[in-house]
């Protein structure tokens, strides 16, 4: 098992950005990963996605040469994370939650700075400044301190200082926490066009849709384990079906209800008691709106809407974890 | 050892800007030394008589050996603030220099004290206080001042990348510091304390520090006696040599703490 594992990956790292192969890290009794696989091909994007201490953070910081790992290996650009850190930390840029800007430093400051701690000299770290945000739209900024700028455009700057170097590989620790949807499409724009462009990224996120939208394979994460990768689509498909939602009137019928539509489900019921609203996945989805409606009708019970939808990766998160993603993400 | 010492400059280059952009950074450099050698001077030097001599110039050495020693704590806050905001990841994801972050910033916080000790001098002199020694002896009481808080940076580097919060940095520092400056003869003369005190005060580098420049900018009163004990004898030998002594301890394990530390 380990020897054609390794042999696996021996054979790959030509298209793969980056490997890792079993890594495992524990604080204390505490295990934050428990023998991690992935494999990014390069020019693509690998969505992590998991609940808060499910071990995202803690692959990232493997993979960046922050910590590690306590076994296990990682190669990142063909470069091994344990045995040469310092030629990886040439090769990635980081940007996300853990990695952040000097607050009281200007724009053009944090990322000339950034640059010539790449080995930049000064000259071609402002030229880089220059054009970078000249592109993120921020050149009438580029003097005023971070503090007075947006959560969105500080993020866009923590963006920029990941991508001055041009590293062929970039870790986005949750990129777009906290932003509100227009920069968080502004964002993903930029990420686009540098994986349009060649560039491998490793993107951890809290957000399904975001993952949805930017990752060409997605591993979900739990326990510091891979419970589940595949495409965005294979991922829904795994589910199956389509899922019926019921609204509610009333959120005290929700039993009642739950109980009619266990003779659908094909899998796990989903209840949202404070929005009165019911999910359910269903094999024939048709046939079964059909039942539903009919014995809802006959015990009276009041709907305000209920309706057939193609299964998101929150029902998928909720299938293979039992837990709803944003419950246990925030 | 050139691309530590240019990435260091870096880090150096961006801690100095912040000076006068962090209102905290300008109360702690500028305000709060002025305000020391004014307090002094006015409540304490008016008040205190010493035989032959003025006791508002004999404070001033010692409030200078207390402010600097006091402004390394500012290494202390600066790396732990650095470690809490995630920028510490940051440079410790970049392909730099793995000793240039703590070495700019004990860098950069000697340009803090260097003018901290500008503002006490241009204060000192407003209320009296003289250099009476040579230029050279001036010059070489600024170095020793500015070399000991230098190596005190390192130590308090090391309590900055260890601390689980900038705040925690104050109360550790406090508990410390009060003791290391007010158990010397920073205020008043060592000859006059009890016992063990008396012989603690001999021995602590802040006094030989205070002691050594003191004597540097010839501020002496007339027929002191000369002191009894090595330390003081060697004052200048004795607080280089402390000095080099931490540096060479605390250098090495800043940054080894540097390169496990992480956000917390």
């Amino acid at each position: 098992m380990t020897i054609s594992r390794i042999t696996d990956i021996a054979a790959d790292p030509q298209n793969a950005a980056v490997v890792a192969t079993g890594l495992t890290k524990r604080y204390g009794g505490v295990v934050a990963l428990d023998g991690l696989d992935l494999s990014v091909p390069t020019g693509t994007v690998l969505g992590l996605l998991g609940p808060n201490g499910a071990g995202k953070t803690t692959a990232v910081s493997i993979l960046t040469t922050l910590i590690a790992p306590d076994s296990g290996s990682a190669r990142v650009a063909g470069v091994d994370v344990v045995a040469q850190p310092q030629r990886v930390r040439s090769l990635i840029g980081l940007s996300g939650q853990y990695a952040a800007v000097d607050e009281h430093l200007t724009a053009t400051e944090n990322l000339v700075m950034i640059g010539c701690l790449y080995g930049m000299r000064r000259k071609e770290a402002l030229r880089r400044t220059n054009d970078l945000l000249e592109r993120f739209r921020l050149t009438d900024s580029a003097h005023r301190p971070l503090k007075t700028f947006s959560g969105g455009m500080r993020r866009r700057i923590d963006l920029a200082g990941a991508l001055l170097a041009d590293p062929p590989v970039l870790f986005l620790d949750e990129p777009t926490t906290g932003l509100d949807p227009r920069s968080r499409g502004e964002l993903w724009d930029v990420i686009r066009e540098r994986v349009g462009a060649g560039t491998t990224v490793v993107l951890t996120t809290q957000y399904l849709e975001e993952a949805d939208q930017l990752a060409d394979e997605i591993v979900v994460i739990d326990h510091g384990r891979a419970i589940a990768r595949g495409t965005s689509q294979e991922l829904k498909r795994r589910i199956g079906g389509e899922h019926l939602d019921v609204h509610l009137a009333r959120a005290e019928d929700l039993a009642r209800v739950e109980a009619v539509l266990r003779e659908v489900a094909i899998g796990a019921i989903r209840t949202e008691t404070e929005e009165a609203l019911i999910s359910v996945p269903v094999a024939k989805g048709v046939e079964a709106l059909g039942t539903v409606m009919a014995e809802l009708t006959a015990q009276n019970v009041e709907i305000v809407d209920i309706g057939l939808r193609r299964p998101t990766l929150d029902d998928v998160f909720m299938e293979l974890t039992g837990q709803k993603a944003q419950e246990v993400a925030s | 050892m050139s691309g530590m010492i240019r990435d260091a400059l870096t880090i150096a280059r961006r801690n100095l800007i912040r000076i006068g952009r962090v209102p905290e950074v300008m109360v702690f450099v500028v305000v709060q030394p002025l305000m020391f050698v004014l307090l002094f001077a006015y409540v304490f030097g008016g008040s205190i008589d010493i035989p032959g001599g003025n006791y508002r110039e004999f404070l001033i050495a010692g409030i200078f050996a207390q402010t600097v020693v006091f402004g390394a704590t500012f290494t202390a806050s600066g790396l732990a603030e650095d470690v809490q905001k995630g920028l510490i990841n940051r440079f410790r994801s970049l392909p730099m220099s793995r000793s240039a972050v703590v070495a700019g910033r004990t860098a950069s916080d000697v340009v803090y004290n260097l003018l901290s000790i500008v503002i006490m001098s241009l204060a000192g002199f407003a209320v009296g206080w003289r250099i009476r020694g040579s230029i050279l002896d001036a010059v070489i009481g600024y170095l020793l001042l500015l070399f000991f808080s230098y190596s005190f940076s390192w130590v308090m580097a090391c309590l900055g990348l260890m601390v689980p919060t900038p705040e925690v940095v104050n109360n550790a520092t406090f508990i410390v510091l009060f003791p290391l400056t007010f158990i010397a003869n920073t205020f008043v003369p060592s000859d006059n304390l009890p016992g063990v005190l008396r012989t603690i005060a001999e021995w602590n580098p802040v006094s030989t520090l205070t002691h050594a420049v003191r004597v540097r900018f010839g501020n002496i009163p007339e027929g002191t006696p000369e002191p009894t004990s090595w330390p003081l004898q060697n004052a200048t030998l004795y607080s280089l040599g402390f000095a080099l002594l931490l540096i060479v301890i605390f250098a090495p394990i800043a940054t080894r703490l540097y390169q496990r530390t992480g956000k917390r």
